[in-house]
């Protein structure tokens, strides 16, 4: 099990893509570092002989919680495009999702 | 008004403030006042707070006196300020989570707790500071700087809801609502002297609560006394339909067992995982001698064995950062909070990473890193999968010990508060604070954080922690109300008297 | 792919190659409200102003399931014969992109709803012959839609080129139902035809289902084709590519067959297929290449902590299960039967989107042949001249059984029926309504018809001596101009009676 927890500083930069965050190489490497300090301390998890075991996701042992399907009131677009950090024509405005020409 | 009776005020427990209000002794506005000018006093050393709504504070209290005055019902907590953590939504007032990245978000509607605290008729006084996204455990992780221990200003007031019980121990505020995802209730009401309860998971509503982690937060009160505590807890508890974790049946009758204080016959078990090596000589001290207090009001002590509470630590450091990962991926620079490098010519995805790294703290990225590893493709079983097993044997472990006894028992954390900058540069140090607090968050049951004296060797307050099964709330109210009383019967006073004047 | 020169034609590539298929289906339901909260999920409303904490994701919101959507699925999923799992979980999908208002969508991952079923498809090969392909399902489970995006700037509102993207949310948390087939191998050159013929099949049977509007063109139902190929007799699957923006049958059937051409064609040329998403251009018929599936995707997949399992009971199931509508397909077989039709005859029915109002008519009292007579013929024409459809039309199944009756008994002739109709359009009331205020009955008194006659028979006095010198066929004329003194109101059966009751003849 600690023989996986070696993370390099590219696992650290995919790990940063993925979760869209531009770190800087110094943040990179000391990343690296204590996310492999962490996963060794973490990777006891594995040490429980547990195949049998059931994975617990929730706490409760409750099923078939819903609501009926009935129209309730929500905002106005007034009140959900006051905190945008942009918008126009009542809608978000968000940059380009493709880079230009 | 003159000092002394502002003093008196803020001095006072929630239900005496609550009686005098309704009686018409004193008026909601003179209460609320009272505690606006102990947080401009005491605030600027402490910093508990992030927000002071004064004006909106004032008029809460304005409408109960009118009400009160024109003789229409109001809720029990009717005037009694209450000082909130600024991770949950409330109309029009700024909620940051700690994090710069909500900086200046006013939210366009009410979190289902402070629908309670309105219903109860409680004045809310602001927000109160935390750890970034609810992650620490000394608020210095806070995107707006720390909050001072009021027993040492230059110590950690516990985190992540430091803030909350910061306000609570500095007579700030007679009540807080606190959140708790491995203990952030508990281990700030050990470091500063207060009480501070994690209710059952799905006893307190979420809805509006920003989630750190789903699985596991839960908010709750944190008050000077057990009593006050059961009264927030009995008024923000209950079954919310806009959470769908939310238990559907009535709070547990909290309050009724803060009266009754009894500990006859009951079993209690210590839980031999949590004790003994790595607890600070007076923490153990304290700890030994209230189970000592307990026995002498007749109750029968036992020890108990956790066997899996020992992979709980690695299991919650899996669990946690996985499902925060997730939680915190909507803070992305589109729809509201801050947004970075948008200079018109950057794309959607550069502009995310710039803004998820201008404003999210070294903790909160570290986390999320965490996260998102422990649930990438191929580790996903050994970490993720894992940790989840053994949340299955954590909760085993409780079920067979609550088979054998009514409450168990342990000290809240394993030091007493320690100074600023010390567990900073090792988060796995940092992360061990919590090795008592964090199996109940796994399980999903409740516990309780009392004082009960002082480390004698650094005079600073130690918590014991009381563990109950899901939805016996009540059993650790009894539990605590009876040895709070024993203890203030030893004193002649509460802890939190003992504190120094700021 | 933009410059390999297309040799290989579909037969080419069909002979060398076995393709296999496979589709992801999203459907839209037609709840009140979205999946996890209480907005409405009308289409065409003012952007965002159908919105909520919930579905723009403001920090702090929590979903909650909406039931009917549960049933919904449940209902899809027992119509394509799957099974419903007994407990399963909601999970949350992880990945970044601005329509998505909690950067993950809530989805179901390794726990679908509704798993393991078939739809059976009917497809006509180039013999003429009726071959039955069995689709198997992989699955049914349920998800969330995401926002809308508007591109802006650059040219002509598409992504590439835009300066920037307007988001609208109100589609945000719509309910999805994505049906996902097992890989169907061994269609051959068959392979466009079943792919238009299962989209189609499924499209009825979750349109009788009565959960989904199911409109291609409004995005209710939305169809995502993979396709790959491998050499024949080999063992090995290709890569796949998955064409997106399939926005009609016939587009299913055009982007599969030119999705053939064009891997063969990079097969036989020595290339290999990029496993990526392609987009049908309805203009060229072809596919273009859109995102590369790279590694990078990861979407973390993990239970969703905010939602409780749902685990249906079985009773609930079994009432869904008795209560589900006769599958289309088995449905028009026995109708097609019970109607005594042709192929050819009941296909014509379908196609003209004449069958829920055939039927209705029926119901109302019609007889097969009269209540198909009036549908595929007037009201046909009707509304092939108005561009609009049948359901469209103003006219009911009942008010076309009342026509059928009234020219059953003779009330009516076809020609006065078919001005009852343009009354009816015309907002005129009903058939009974419109016969009185128009003075549209047939003249059955004798009378009136004895008077016409005798004129007709004075002006044509040539004509009645042909008729009694043994040529009754040339009543027409007599009959004729009764009909048009009497405006078309007269029974023209009555006509000839009395016509040659008066000449003295006995027509054979």
């Amino acid at each position: 099990m600690s023989s996986q927890t070696s993370i390099s500083t590219e696992q650290v930069a995919h790990l940063a893509n993925l979760a869209r965050m531009t770190l800087t190489d110094d943040e990179l490497t000391r990343y690296a570092d204590q996310l492999d300090h962490i996963l060794h301390a973490v990777a006891r998890v594995g040490e429980v002989a547990a195949d049998e075991v059931p994975a617990m996701s929730h706490p409760q042992p409750m099923v078939n919680v819903w609501r009926e399907d009935v129209v309730t009131p929500g905002l106005s677009a007034e009140d959900v495009l006051a905190g945008a950090p942009a918008a126009e024509d009542e809608r978000f405005r968000v940059p380009r999702i493709l880079d230009g020409e | 008004m003159s000092a002394d009776g502002q003093r008196s005020l803020t001095r006072s427990t929630a239900a005496a403030l609550a009686a005098a209000i309704v009686a018409g002794d004193v008026t909601a506005l003179e209460v609320t006042n009272a505690h606006l000018a102990r947080i401009d006093e005491v605030d600027p050393a402490v910093h508990a707070f992030l927000y002071i709504d004064h004006e909106g504070a004032r008029a809460q209290a304005a409408a109960i006196d009118a009400k009160i005055a024109a003789g229409e019902p109001v809720g029990p907590l009717a005037g009694v300020p209450v000082a909130l953590k600024d991770i949950f939504t409330q109309v029009g007032i700024p909620t940051t989570a700690g994090s710069r990245i909500l900086e200046g978000w006013r939210p366009p509607y009410d979190s289902g707790v402070v629908d309670r605290l309105r219903e109860a008729g409680c004045v809310i006084l602001g927000k109160t500071n935390m750890d970034e996204f609810a992650m620490g455990s000394s608020t210095e992780h806070s995107g707006y700087g720390p909050t001072h221990n009021p027993w040492d200003l230059e110590r950690i007031p516990g985190g992540s809801g430091g803030g909350s019980a910061a306000a609570v121990a500095a007579y700030e505020a007679p009540l807080a609502v606190g959140t708790d995802t491995g203990g952030s209730i508990r281990q700030p009401g050990a470091v500063t002297g207060t009480v501070g309860v994690k209710p059952t998971y799905g006893g307190v509503s979420r809805y509006g609560l920003i989630a750190l982690a789903s699985s596991l937060d839960q908010a709750g009160p944190v008050a000077r006394t057990v009593m006050d505590a059961a009264l927030l807890h009995a008024a923000i508890g209950g079954h919310d339909a806009r959470d769908s974790t939310s238990i559907a049946q009535p709070v547990p009758d909290v309050v009724g067992a803060a009266h009754k204080a009894d500990v006859r016959g009951l079993k209690i078990g210590l839980v031999r995982q949590l004790m003994g090596e790595g607890y600070q000589a007076g923490v153990s001290q304290r700890f030994d001698e209230a189970v000592e207090i307990l026995r002498e009001l007749g109750a029968e002590v036992v020890e108990v064995s956790c066997p899996n509470f020992e992979y709980a630590l690695a299991a919650y450091y899996l669990i946690l950062p996985s499902e925060a990962s997730s939680n915190l991926a909507r803070f992305d620079g589109m729809r509201f909070g801050l947004r970075a490098g948008d200079d018109g010519d950057a794309n959607v995805e550069q502009v995310m990473s710039a803004t998820r790294a201008a404003g999210f703290g070294d903790e909160v990225k570290r986390r999320i890193m965490l996260g998102t590893y422990a649930l990438s493709s191929g580790y996903y079983d050994a970490y993720y999968g894992q940790a989840q097993k053994v949340r299955t044997l954590v909760a085993n472990d409780f079920a067979a010990a609550f088979d054998q006894v009514d409450v168990l028992l342990s000290p809240t954390t394993p030091t007493t508060a320690f100074k600023f900058g010390e567990k900073l540069a090792d988060p796995v140090a940092m992360y061990l604070n919590d090795i008592a607090t964090i199996p109940v968050n796994l399980a999903g049951n409740c516990a309780m954080s009392l004082p009960i004296g002082l480390a004698p060797e650094d005079g600073l307050p130690v918590g014991l922690q009381i563990m109950a099964p899901a939805m016996a709330d009540d059993r650790m109210y009894n539990v605590g109300s009876a040895l709070e009383a024993a203890l203030v019967n030893r004193w002649g006073h509460h802890l939190i008297e003992e504190a120094p004047a700021l | 792919m933009t410059t390999t020169d297309t040799t290989l034609t579909f037969d080419d590539a069909i002979a060398a190659y076995d393709p296999l298929l496979g589709f992801e289906v999203h459907v839209e339901l037609s709840t009140n409200s979205k999946m996890f909260c209480g907005c409405p999920t009308e289409f065409g409303a003012a952007p965002n102003t159908q919105v909520c904490p919930t579905c723009v994701g403001l920090p702090g919101s929590m979903p909650v399931v909406n039931r009917t959507a549960v049933e919904s699925t449940i209902k899809i999923g027992l119509a394509l014969n799957c099974e419903i799992a007994s407990w399963c979980r909601f999970a949350r999908k992880n990945y970044f992109y601005p329509d998505m208002p909690k950067d993950y969508q809530i989805s179901q991952y390794d726990e679908p709803l509704c798993s393991d079923g078939y739809l059976d498809v009917d497809v006509v090969d180039a013999d003429g012959n009726h071959q039955n392909v069995r689709v198997e399902i992989e699955r049914v489970h349920m998800e969330e839609d995401t926002g809308k995006l508007l591109h802006t700037g650059g040219d002509t509102g598409r992504i590439h080129g835009a300066d920037y993207s307007l988001v609208d949310y109100n589609r945000a948390g719509v309910p999805l139902i994505e049906i996902v087939t097992k890989p169907v191998p061994g269609t051959g050159a068959l392979a466009p035809e079943v792919g238009r013929a299962y989209v189609q099949a499924l499209r009825e049977v979750v349109k009788s289902l009565g959960v989904s509007d199911v409109r291609m063109e409004q995005g209710s139902l939305r169809c995502d084709a993979n396709i790959s190929l491998m050499p024949k007799g080999s063992p090995v699957w290709g890569t796949r590519t998955e064409t997106k923006n399939v926005n009609s049958f016939r587009s299913v059937e055009r982007a599969l067959r030119s999705e053939i051409i064009r891997q063969s064609n990079v097969l036989s040329s020595g290339g290999t297929v990029v496993q990526e998403t392609r987009h049908f251009q309805e203009t060229t018929g072809d596919t273009t290449s859109g995102r590369v599936k790279s590694d990078a995707e990861d979407y973390r997949y993990f239970p969703e902590p905010d939602l409780i399992p749902i685990a249906p009971e079985k009773q609930w199931v079994d009432e869904l299960r008795a209560g589900l509508p006769e599958a289309p397909g088995l449905r028009i077989a026995r109708l097609q039967q019970e109607w005594d039709l042709s192929d050819f005859d009941m296909q014509s029915v379908v196609n003209a989107g004449a069958l829920e109002l055939v039927v209705a008519t029926i119901e109302a009292g019609a007889d097969h042949s009269a209540a198909r007579k009036w549908w595929l013929g007037e009201l046909t024409r009707i509304a092939n001249s108005q561009g609009t459809s049948l359901a469209e039309l103003a006219i009911t199944p009942a008010q076309v059984a009342r026509l059928a009756e009234l020219v059953d008994s003779g009330t009516l002739n076809d020609k006065l029926a078919r001005k009852v109709i343009e009354g009816v359009l015309a907002g005129e009331g009903e058939p009974d309504a419109v016969i009185e205020s128009r003075g549209l009955a047939v003249v059955s008194d004798d009378g009136p018809l004895l008077a016409a006659i005798d004129e007709a028979v004075a002006a044509n006095p040539d004509v009645v001596g042909r008729i009694t010198g043994g040529k009754p066929q040339a009543a027409g004329v007599i009959v004729g101009a009764v009909m048009k003194a009497t405006r078309g109101q007269a029974d023209a059966g009555r006509v000839r009676e009395l016509l040659f009751e008066k000449l003295g003849v006995t027509p054979e």
